[in-house]
């Protein structure tokens, strides 16, 4: 089972809402027990090197980031993701296209370029870390692979 | 006496055998001095004694690669911004003098001001870097000695090919050190007439080893 941060943060504040309603116990945050103006003591994380794409794992999974995204910055003048996954520079760089989702609005409307709204690829898209997973995760998909 | 002044050219007679080691020795120090005041320009600390470096590129410089890596070894300013050859430098130097003057003028003493120029500012830069193939990254970083295998999937697979199609560092790296400014990446409506950046041109090499191949 792939870790998968997004997920396992939903379910991170599910239990923890379950913990608190269902008992007096003390809820323990997933820092540990620091005051908040202490640093916790975390491990070092390494973004994962470079491998090849990772399989989604249910229909419609934002696909995960296969590479290290150190250093790569999304800011208002440049966004470095666009830099090779881009429909006009994929082709050069090898890299994914933007989908074809990315080019509708709101309503739908298809548009002749990527939608502003889809602009902070790393909002859905994530990088990969060796890191344990905080809490157990059962998640199974509810379709086969395959979409 | 009389035997040494035999040997002494017309010239040293002229002057006086001390007088030429007053110059030998005056030469030194002129020599010793301007190489001093040359280098003493050519420190981070003497860069960033200006505002304008300290608040804006240099700030933006310590979070990259450059600034702060795993083993310590770091790029500083003059690194990457001064050629280290004698010719090319004091080129670099005279340059620096219109530097002097809009620091005076005030040029770009906001970062406001700084930012307003900053895509003037990199191309500058670029240009330069183009035009020297680069020089500054490859005082380091050579090409004959990269090993592919050492290095990610993405950049094993580009830099082999970027160097047969004739590219050079900053014709991709751009932005590695210091904030890009507004760059038109084709995106819709983001920056849309902004700078463009060109990856390096698309060499007709390609299209002849394309032809090859077939």
């Amino acid at each position: 089972m792939r870790f998968i941060p997004a997920l396992a943060l939903a379910a991170a504040v599910l239990f923890s809402g379950f913990g608190a309603a269902s008992a007096q116990e003390k809820v323990l945050s997933e820092r540990g027990d620091v005051a908040i103006d202490q640093t916790s003591k975390v491990d070092m994380f390494r973004p994962e090197k470079d491998k090849e794409i990772i399989p989604r794992n249910f229909q419609k999974q934002p696909p995960l980031i296969p590479h290290s995204v150190k250093g790569y910055n999304i800011t208002q003048n440049f966004n470095k993701c666009m830099d090779c996954h881009s429909k006009e520079r994929a082709e050069e760089t090898g890299a994914t296209k933007v989908a074809k989702s990315h080019y509708l609005d709101r309503e739908d409307k298809k548009l002749s370029n990527i939608s502003p709204r889809r602009y902070f690829c790393m909002q859905c898209h994530v990088p990969q870390f060796d890191a344990k997973p905080l809490v157990e995760n059962t998640y199974k998909p509810a379709a086969k692979k395959g979409e | 006496m009389m035997s040494l002044e035999k040997y002494m050219p017309a010239w040293v007679k002229r002057i006086g055998l001390l007088t030429v080691f007053a110059l030998f020795a005056a030469g030194i120090v002129f020599w010793g001095g301007f190489n001093w005041a040359l280098e003493a320009t050519n420190k981070e600390s003497f860069c960033i004694s200006c505002h304008e470096m300290e608040e804006n590129v240099f700030r933006e410089y310590q979070n990259t690669i450059h600034y702060t890596n795993r083993t310590g070894v770091r790029a500083t300013c003059p690194d990457c911004h001064v050629p280290k050859e004698w010719g090319p430098k004091m080129v670099r130097k005279i340059q620096a003098s219109n530097e002097v003057l809009h620091k005076i003028l005030g040029t770009i003493d906001t970062p406001e001001k700084f930012n307003a120029k900053r895509a003037q500012l990199a191309q500058n830069e670029w240009k330069r870097m183009k035009a020297n193939d680069s020089q500054e990254c490859r005082n380091c970083h050579r090409y004959d000695y990269m090993d592919y295998t050492e290095q990610g999937n993405r950049a094993a697979k580009q830099h082999p090919q970027a160097f047969i199609d004739g590219k050079t560092c900053i014709d991709c790296h751009k932005g590695i050190a210091h904030q890009l400014p507004a760059i038109d990446q084709h995106i819709g409506k983001q920056n849309e007439g902004a700078v463009e950046i060109s990856h390096g041109e698309k060499p007709a090499a390609k299209e002849e080893n394309k032809a090859e191949a077939k």
